[in-house]
């Protein structure tokens, strides 16, 4: 026989165990399962460089990136000269990610000869989830020496004379999956200009995209607008001009192949935003292609055994 | 009264039988692809688990990023293309440990079957996965290695690295759960 105040007790711990036996329904919240987390946003673009220019993007710690870039001579040079393809330029370069946002680079264009040199911090990153950031931010500042015959005879060979210089803001966005916008507030410095009437710092706007067409097929455009009246000379007798490029990104495993037509014949900033010739509308335009492939230099600290 | 101390003893002994479960938030899962071209080995040592030591109910928990790789240029394809954690963030199983109630676990390792459903990239699948249990002290340690086949949860890897990503993966479990009191 069960006595009264026994059954009370069986009552009162049969009561005492249903929220317990209602947990048991869950093991998962056991994990703290339901709480948000935060993802930060990855591939926004594929590679280091939108086109020509840099892109937010930055090699991981310990990755080391070998670029190189062939831009072609004007489509519109007529069939002798196969319609630019024997009048190439190549810029060969390494960018080296110290941190997973630190990154530096070398490099070196045919074109002028050029040597550069830069360094390269995101310090924004877009996330969401648990927390919540709109945008990723990088800033680039480049150097560039010029190492070719002296071109200005009636000026003195200063060193610093063949020195140039870029400043780069870079704010990007990835909406959804498949489309991601670039802008770049750019300033490049020139420390020799032909006349009075150049601007030694020149602004310049960019806006770019790059928008996923497939797993591993991108559309890009790149475009930096310079602002009005800062550069009064021409090159060879050409205006400068706005630089718009527009092409596809390839991915096959550790390379990315981009191909492009560009009125640029440079591929760093100074030769995009301040000696762009090509014209667009007469075919002045340049094809080219970039091959970029990464390499593991410093593994990650769980595969150091 | 004797009826009312043995059942006291009873419900009080159900009681802390409910409140057996063990759970880590630092189990190790690691897989391992292998072909002729390359071999690609990712590991994760944050993944939750836990195990309901009244009715040997186990459940996983695993963040996609959370997922290291020797490359990171392979862990962004990963979670990029393959796995594509920004929709499926997490992967996870749950599932019953066969006759938990009748093992006695010692410190050798018994060999035990899990019977649930593993979710990966948004789809779940039923899973029979074999493993050994140990209780070390107040401490359950599960070791497991079954293999998994990508296409069967919707993963699709693209025709330029399907060499170099093989068509079983490797999957290996490493957890030590603590005993909690709740």
């Amino acid at each position: 026989m069960i006595s009264s105040i026994n059954k009370l007790i069986i009552g009162m711990l049969l009561l005492g165990a249903m929220p317990l036996a209602a947990q048991d329904d869950d093991l998962f919240d056991l994990l703290g399962d339901d709480e948000p987390v935060t993802q930060y946003t990855i591939a926004t673009f594929k590679s280091t460089r939108l086109i020509s220019g840099h892109s937010v993007e930055t090699n991981s710690a310990g990755v080391l990136q070998f670029l190189i870039g062939h831009r072609f001579g004007r489509v519109n040079s007529g069939w002798r000269d196969l319609y630019g393809l024997d009048n190439a330029t190549i810029r060969m370069g390494f960018d080296y990610g110290i941190t997973d946002n630190l990154n530096v680079g070398i490099g070196r264009s045919s074109f002028q000869k050029t040597y550069d040199a830069m360094v390269k911090y995101r310090f924004l990153r877009q996330k969401s989830g648990a927390e919540n950031f709109p945008i990723t931010a990088t800033y680039v500042a480049s150097m560039f020496v010029r190492a070719d015959d002296w071109p200005h005879p009636d000026r003195t060979n200063y060193f610093s004379s063949r020195i140039n210089y870029h400043h780069g803001l870079l704010i990007a966005r990835k909406f959804g999956e498949s489309l991601s916008v670039q802008l770049m507030p750019s300033l490049v410095h020139r420390n020799l200009v032909k006349t009075e009437e150049d601007l030694n710092t020149v602004a310049s706007m960019g806006a770019g995209f790059s928008a996923r067409v497939s797993g591993s097929l991108r559309v890009n455009a790149e475009y930096h607008y310079l602002l009005p009246n800062q550069i009064a000379s021409t090159i060879g007798g050409e205006n400068v001009k706005n630089s718009l490029s527009l092409g596809v990104d390839l991915e096959t495993g550790g390379h990315v192949f981009q191909l492009h037509f560009t009125n640029s014949r440079g591929m760093t900033e100074q030769y995009l935003i301040s000696e762009t010739t090509g014209s667009w509308a007469d075919g002045g335009v340049h094809f080219g292609f970039n091959v970029s492939r990464v390499f593991t230099v410093k593994k990650p600290k769980a595969f150091k055994e | 009264m004797k009826q009312f101390i043995f059942t006291f003893a009873l419900a009080v002994l159900s009681v802390a039988a409910f409140g057996q479960k063990y759970l880590t938030q630092s189990a190790t899962i690691r897989f391992f692809s292998s072909t002729p071209m390359e071999d690609i080995e990712a590991v994760n040592n944050q993944v939750s688990t836990a195990i309901n030591a009244e009715n040997g109910e186990m459940v996983f928990s695993m963040l996609m990023t959370a997922f290291t790789f020797e490359k990171a240029l392979m862990q962004e394809h990963f979670n990029e293309k393959y796995v594509e954690s920004p929709q499926f963030p997490k992967a996870k199983f749950k599932g019953s440990i066969a006759d938990f109630a009748k093992l006695n676990l010692s410190e050798s390792p018994t060999e035990v079957t899990v019977t649930g459903d593993m979710t990966i990239h948004g789809v779940t699948k039923p899973a029979t996965i074999r493993g050994t249990l140990a209780k070390k002290g107040d401490k359950i340690v599960a070791v497991s290695k079954f293999l998994i086949v990508p296409e069967d949860y919707g993963i699709k890897i693209p025709g330029a690295v399907r060499e170099n990503i093989a068509k079983e993966i490797e999957v290996t479990v490493n957890a030590t759960y603590d005993l909690i009191n709740k």
